[in-house]
């Protein structure tokens, strides 16, 4: 029989399309749930690990219940309980003109062109006190967009750790914003100054431990200054007024009317 | 030697896509920084192309001409995925770093040209016994290009520290060239130089030879 009729050809291209797409849509529709709960479990497992709450024996699913979720309106600080958590989407929010702004080139320090008006922020507490507190940052480095989570102590100043779970920096070079060892230079620097502007900064070289300045310091990467600049704006943007300020100044004022 | 075992061994070390083909050099470059990510990345390779590699032959002889590039590559991207979700499904951390290459194996020149060289021209058994053979001589040449990567860029092997770093307290600093994609060039360039002084029959003859010049050129004829 002739291969090279249009009848053949035709039957061909039909049935082979029908039979890949169907193999396609099981296997996707077959493995969602483990995907979709591989995605969750990564998430949790580094906003544990940005808070210090990661523990090697324990599962991070039951590790995960002590935190509570909310979402928080960034224009008031204000935490909003219209939107579920389920239906938060960062990516479809920040892209939405209804639900973000956009920034102009002074108040886009971070290179986000847009803002989401809402984000989701992670509380930890301990016997009921407020122990830590997970915020989502992201800005642009040298070749994309740094996602990571920024844990602050209840004081909401000192930080606890940052971690980045997506990035697309050079590896060896900007990569290692995700080295242990660098993220461990984080514990118990602080961000605001006394005044409350953000002066927390990740410097060029290594930090001069006898400089009144240090604890608002981090060492620089070597051969990534970009990165390092990259991080010192997104966390200049997100923990400014364009950011969580609004949200930190007012649990700042409820802690003080609770007193 | 059987021609089953000829078809899988040769493409190893007497006829390897990368070494002596010089096809598939992409993901060679940009995958191959840690061993792990390499192996992760060669199973999926072989898989596909071994697939790949049978089922075009299951149905070369109903394959028209005229859109039989369209039917090899459909295919091919539905092998790839599917090895994707499975990744996606049960190795997540490396499917977020193995992230475009995965997607990237349908252009895969290995994968292709198997399929339009040999699985159209033969049965399905033997199609994906040469499938195999060639995405064991891809993953050879990786596994060695990673190897090296990995212990001079990051002292270690297979993830465990064999040279400790000056970065976590130890006295080995790190090359960092060996770390970025540009050097799986000069180990591949070096790989096939071992390998052609190993086998000098895949020495290639110079494709023009100097001649002497116009003056020597002259006296000789005078």
């Amino acid at each position: 029989m002739n291969n090279d009729t249009i009848r053949k050809t035709l039957i061909v291209a039909i049935s082979l399309c029908l039979v890949c797409s169907a193999l396609i849509s099981f296997s996707a529709v077959e493995l969602r749930d483990l995907q979709e709960a591989n995605k969750t479990l990564d998430k949790q497992t580094k906003i544990l690990s940005a808070a210090g709450l990661l523990v090697d024996d324990k599962e991070v699913s039951s590790l995960f219940n002590s935190i509570e979720i909310k979402i928080v309106n960034l224009e008031t600080g204000l935490f909003d309980s219209s939107i579920s958590i389920e239906d938060f989407d960062e990516s479809s929010f920040s892209r939405n003109p209804n639900t973000s702004i956009e920034l102009n080139s002074d108040t886009d320090i971070a290179l986000l062109k847009r803002r989401e008006n809402f984000q989701s922020i992670y509380l930890h507490y301990d016997n009921e006190d407020l122990n830590a507190i997970i915020l989502p940052v992201r800005g642009y480095g040298l070749w994309g967009t740094m996602k990571g989570y920024l844990a602050l102590e209840s004081d909401l100043q000192t930080i606890i750790g940052l971690e980045f779970f997506d990035h697309k920096e050079t590896p060896g070079l900007g990569g290692e914003i995700v080295n242990p060892r660098w993220k461990a230079i984080w514990k118990g620097k602080e961000v605001y100054s006394d005044a409350g502007d953000v002066v927390i900064s990740v410097i060029k070289g290594s930090v001069d431990k006898r400089n009144e300045k240090a604890k608002y310091q981090v060492d620089g990467l070597s051969g990534a200054t970009i990165t390092s600049n990259g991080v010192t704006n997104l966390l200049s943007f997100w923990l400014g007024e364009m950011g969580y300020g609004p949200l930190i100044k007012q649990i700042r004022s409820m802690e003080s009317v609770d007193v | 030697m059987s021609k089953a075992k000829q078809v899988l061994l040769n493409p190893i070390f007497n006829d390897n896509p990368i070494a002596l083909q010089i096809l598939g050099i992409c993901s060679a470059l940009a995958v191959t920084g840690t061993l792990y990510i390499t192996l992760i990345m060669c199973v999926a390779l072989t898989a596909v192309v071994t697939l790949s590699n049978f089922f075009v032959s299951l149905i070369r002889n109903h394959i028209p001409t005229n859109i039989r590039i369209i039917v090899q590559i459909s295919i091919i991207a539905t092998l790839v995925m599917l090895v994707d979700e499975v990744l996606q499904a049960y190795d997540y951390e490396s499917s977020k770093t193995l992230s475009v290459f995965v997607g990237l194996i349908v252009t895969n020149c290995i994968v292709m040209g198997r399929a339009e060289a040999f699985a159209m021209k033969n049965g399905p058994i033997m199609s994906a016994i040469d499938g195999f053979g060639n995405g064991l001589g891809y993953s050879i040449i990786l596994i060695v290009i990673a190897v090296i990567r990995e212990f001079v860029g990051a002292g270690t092997f297979y993830g465990i520290e064999i040279m400790p770093l000056t970065t976590n307290g130890g006295w080995y600093l790190a090359n960092n060239f060996f770390l970025t994609p540009a050097s799986s060039f000069f180990i591949i360039g070096f790989t096939i130089w071992a390998l052609r002084q190993w086998k000098t029959d895949q020495i290639e003859e110079p494709e023009f030879k100097i001649s002497k010049n116009s003056l020597e050129a002259k006296e000789t004829s005078v």
